[in-house]
C-alpha cells in the first residue's frame, strides 16, 4: 500500500534525489543474491549434504573401529599355566580354562579362535598356540616379544596412516571447498557479462562494489561449509567418545579455517578477475585453468610429499598452499609457535595485493564484450 | 535534456561513429533509428558510459555526466539479459534495490510495475522460464523500476506482439509525460513514427537528420496531393504546374509546383463534380528515412 511509504513522496519529478545506499549497503545486497541464488541451487544443496554425511560417517566409523577394538579383541582360550603369557595384552577376549584338553575343546566348537596350551616343541617359548584352520595374525602379533620404546616427541611420531588420512583430508577439504566456491564465482561473473546483466548493475553501482559483493557472498558460503563440516567433526568426534584425536586435531582445524578464511578471499578474487576476462561460459577454462592448477597443487603435494618435512615446511608459507600446509605440520608437532602467525601474515599481505591486481584486472575487462581480453591489456587498462 | 556533441569511436581503425551529436529532451520521446550497423547500440552504450569514446561528450543539463548522474538513466541493453535463475519479481525489486529503495517499496514498485507491463501472472517464475516477449516486459521493467530521469533503452519493442507493443509505449509516453527524457532505437518505422515527438536518423556512423518529428516531415514534404472526386481526374494531366503519378478515374495522386497551384486545383475539381477527399500527402518516416541515409 501506498501508505505504508511515507518516506518518499511518489513524486513523477525527474529530478528526485533519491540518497544512493552506502558502499557497504550495496556489497551486502550483491553478497545476499549470490548466497540466496546459490542456496536455492539443488545441486549445491545435494553436494553440501553429501558432504556432510560423509564427514559424519568417516568419524563415527572411526569411532566404532576404535571401540571395536577395545571390547571384543580376539577370543583367546588359557589355563593356569599359560595365562601369564597373555597378561597385560589389550585387543584380547581372554576366557579361563580348567585343563589343556578343555582349552583344545573351545577351539574346536569355535567359541574362541585360539588356546595357549603348556608345552611347547620350541625351549623359546613355553607354550604353543593351537588353532583351528586360520592362524589369527593379530594374536601372533600381539604375542611377538617387543622391545621398549620411550617416545621422546609423540606427536611428530604419528602413525603414518593417520598422518596421510589427516593430510589427505585438509587436501580435499581445501580442493572441494576452493574449486567449489571459485568456480561459482567464476561462472557467476561470466553469467552476468554473458547476459548483459552486469552493464545494467554498473549503472547502478561502482564495479568494485559489485567484486566486493561477489567475493563476500562466495567467501559466506565456503566458510560456512568448512565451518559446517568442522562442527560435524568435532561434534561426531566427541559423541564417539574421540576426545583424543579431538586434542590433537582442534587447534590445526581452527587454523585450517582462518588460513582457509584469507586464501579463499585470494583464490575468489583471482577466479573474478580471470573470468571477467572471457564473455562466455564456454571460454572460462581458459582463464581459469591457471588457478585451478593452484588449488590442486597444495592437494597433490600434501598426499606425495606428506612426510618430507623439507616441501611441507615450503607449503606452509606459500599462501596457496598454506590453508594445507601449516595445520598439517601444527598436526604433526613440526611447526613452533611463531610459524602459523608468520605464514598467516604472508597470506594476508599476498590477500592484500591479489585483491588489487584482481580488481584492476574485473574493471578492465568487464566491459569487454566479445574476444578474450588479453592479460596485459586488462593490467593496463 | 542529454546531450551527445561531437562522439568520435573507432574499433581497430574502422571508425564506426563520427562526430555524432544530438540532444534528447526531458518529457519527450525520441526514436533513434538506422540500419543494422548503424551505430545505434554503440551511440547508446557511449551515451549510458558503458562504452569509452574516442572523441566527444556527453552531457546531462550542461554538465559531463557523472558516476552519480548515470545511477538516474534506465538502461535497456540490446541483448537481453537478466539473471535466468532468479524469480522475476525478485529480481525487479533487487535492482530497485540497488539503486536504493528499501526492502517493502522495492517489493512493491516491482509487483506494480510488473502488473503493468502485463507480467502479474508471472511474478514467481524463474526468468528463463519466460518467453522471450515476456522476458523483453521483464527487461523494460528492469529498466524503468527505479523511475530514472533519463532512459535509454535499445530496441523495447522487437519481439514484441501487437498488444504488448501498446502496452510498452503507453508505459514510455507515460514517463515522459512524467519528465523523463527518452531515447528509443527501432528497426519498427511505424511504432517509431506513431510513438516519438522527436527523431535522430543515423546512417554508416554519422547522424543524418535530427530534430522534432513534424519539423523532419516539414523538410521533406514535397507538394504532393491526392484527389477522390466524382468526376473524372483526366483534367489534371492538363494543368500546368501540375504531374500526375497515378491515375484511376475519379483517382489522382500529383504533385503540385506549389501550395498556390494545389489550391487552383482544388477548386477546379470541386467545380467539375462532388470531391471525396483532397489531401496532402506527408512523407512517411520510412519514405524520409530512404531518402536520408541515400
Amino acid at each position: 500500500m501506498s501508505t505504508s511509504t511515507p518516506t518518499r513522496t511518489p513524486s513523477p519529478a525527474p529530478t528526485t534525489a533519491r540518497p544512493a545506499p552506502s558502499e557497504l549497503q550495496s556489497i551486502w545486497l550483491v553478497a545476499e543474491r549470490e548466497i540466496g541464488s546459490k542456496l536455492r541451487s539443488k545441486a549445491f544443496v545435494i553436494s553440501t549434504a553429501i558432504l556432510v554425511l560423509a564427514a559424519l560417517a568417516s568419524v563415527v566409523w572411526g569411532g566404532f573401529a576404535a571401540n571395536n577394538a577395545s571390547d571384543s579383541g580376539t577370543p583367546v582360550a588359557v589355563t593356569s599355566q599359560t595365562e601369564s603369557a597373555v597378561s597385560g595384552l589389550e585387543g584380547l577376549d581372554v576366557t579361563v580354562a580348567d585343563s589343556d584338553d578343555a582349552a583344545r575343546a573351545l577351539v574346536e566348537d569355535g567359541t574362541v579362535d585360539a588356546a595357549l596350551v603348556s608345552g611347547s616343541s620350541d625351549a623359546a617359548f613355553d607354550y604353543t598356540v593351537v588353532v583351528k584352520d586360520s592362524v589369527p595374525s593379530t594374536l601372533l602379533q600381539k604375542l611377538s616379544e617387543t622391545p621398549p620404546v620411550d617416545m621422546i616427541d609423540p606427536g611428530a611420531g604419528a602413525a603414518d596412516a593417520l598422518r596421510y588420512l589427516i593430510a589427505l583430508g585438509f587436501g580435499l577439504v581445501f580442493l572441494i571447498a576452493a574449486s567449489t566456491f571459485g568456480g561459482t564465482i567464476a561462472q557467476s561473473v561470466v553469467e552476468e557479462k554473458q547476459t548483459r546483466v552486469v552493464e545494467i548493475l554498473i549503472s547502478a553501482i561502482p564495479v568494485r562494489v559489485l567484486l566486493a559483493g561477489k567475493v563476500l557472498g562466495n567467501t559466506i558460503l565456503a566458510m560456512a561449509q568448512i565451518v559446517l563440516l568442522a562442527a560435524v567433526a568435532v561434534v561426531g568426534l566427541a559423541v564417539t567418545g574421540q576426545a583424543g584425536v579431538l586434542d590433537t586435531l582442534g587447534a590445526p582445524i581452527a587454523w585450517f579455517a582462518i588460513f582457509f578464511l584469507f586464501g579463499f578471499v585470494l583464490l575468489a578474487s583471482l577466479f573474478a578477475a580471470a573470468a571477467a576476462m572471457v564473455s562466455r561460459q564456454e571460454d572460462i577454462g581458459a582463464t581459469t585453468t591457471p588457478i585451478t592448477m593452484l588449488i590442486m597443487a597444495p592437494y597433490f603435494l600434501v598426499i606425495f610429499f606428506n612426510d618430507n618435512p623439507v616441501v611441507l615446511t615450503i607449503m606452509s608459507y606459500v599462501p596457496f598452499s598454506a590453508p594445507v600446509g601449516m595445520p598439517l605440520r601444527m598436526y604433526l608437532g613440526d611447526a613452533q609457535w611463531w610459524e602459523p602467525v608468520l605464514s598467516l601474515i604472508v597470506l594476508l599481505v599476498s590477500c592484500v595485493l591479489a585483491i588489487g591486481v584482481a580488481s584492476r584486472i574485473y574493471r578492465n575487462s568487464l566491459l569487454r564484450m566479445g574476444a578474450r581480453v588479453k592479460l596485459v591489456e586488462a593490467l593496463k587498462g | 535534456m542529454l546531450q551527445l556533441d561531437g562522439i568520435t569511436k573507432s574499433y581497430g581503425g574502422r571508425r564506426v561513429l563520427d562526430e555524432v551529436g544530438f540532444t534528447v529532451a526531458p518529457g519527450r520521446l525520441t526514436g533513434f533509428v538506422g540500419g543494422n550497423g548503424a551505430g545505434k547500440t554503440t551511440t547508446m552504450r557511449i551515451a549510458l558510459g558503458v562504452l569509452g569514446k574516442d572523441a566527444g561528450s556527453v552531457e546531462l543539463n550542461g554538465s559531463p555526466v557523472t558516476t552519480a548522474d548515470r545511477r538516474r538513466f534506465g538502461y535497456m541493453p540490446e541483448e537481453r539479459g537478466l539473471y535466468p535463475k532468479m524469480k522475476v519479481a525478485e529480481h525487479i525489486a533487487y535492482l530497485a534495490r540497488l539503486h536504493g529503495f528499501g526492502k517493502a517499496e522495492a517489493n512493491q514498485k516491482a509487483t506494480a510495475l510488473l502488473e503493468r507491463l502485463g507480467l502479474g501472472e508471472r511474478l514467481g517464475d524463474l526468468v528463463e522460464t519466460l518467453s522471450l516477449g515476456n522476458q523483453q516486459r521483464a527487461q523494460i521493467a528492469a529498466s524503468l523500476v527505479h523511475e530514472p530521469d533519463v532512459l535509454i533503452l535499445d530496441e523495447p519493442f522487437s519481439g514484441l506482439d501487437p498488444l504488448a507493443v501498446d502496452v510498452v509505449a503507453g508505459v514510455l509516453q507515460e514517463k515522459a509525460a512524467a519528465g523523463a527524457a527518452v531515447l528509443f532505437s527501432s528497426h519498427q518505422l511505424d511504432v517509431v513514427e506513431r510513438l516519438c515527438d522527436d527523431l535522430v536518423i543515423i546512417a554508416g556512423g554519422t547522424i543524418r537528420a535530427a530534430g522534432t518529428r513534424d519539423d523532419l516531415r516539414a523538410q521533406h514534404a514535397t507538394h504532393r496531393y491526392e484527389l477522390v472526386s466524382r468526376a473524372d481526374a483526366g483534367w489534371l494531366r492538363e494543368e500546368p504546374g501540375v504531374t500526375v503519378l497515378d491515375f484511376d478515374g475519379g483517382y489522382a495522386l500529383f504533385d503540385a509546383a506549389d501550395d498556390t497551384i494545389a489550391q487552383r486545383v482544388l477548386r477546379g475539381a470541386v467545380e467539375r463534380g462532388d470531391v471525396a477527399s483532397f489531401s496532402p500527402q506527408r512523407p512517411t518516416l520510412a519514405e524520409i528515412f530512404k531518402e536520408v541515409i541515400q
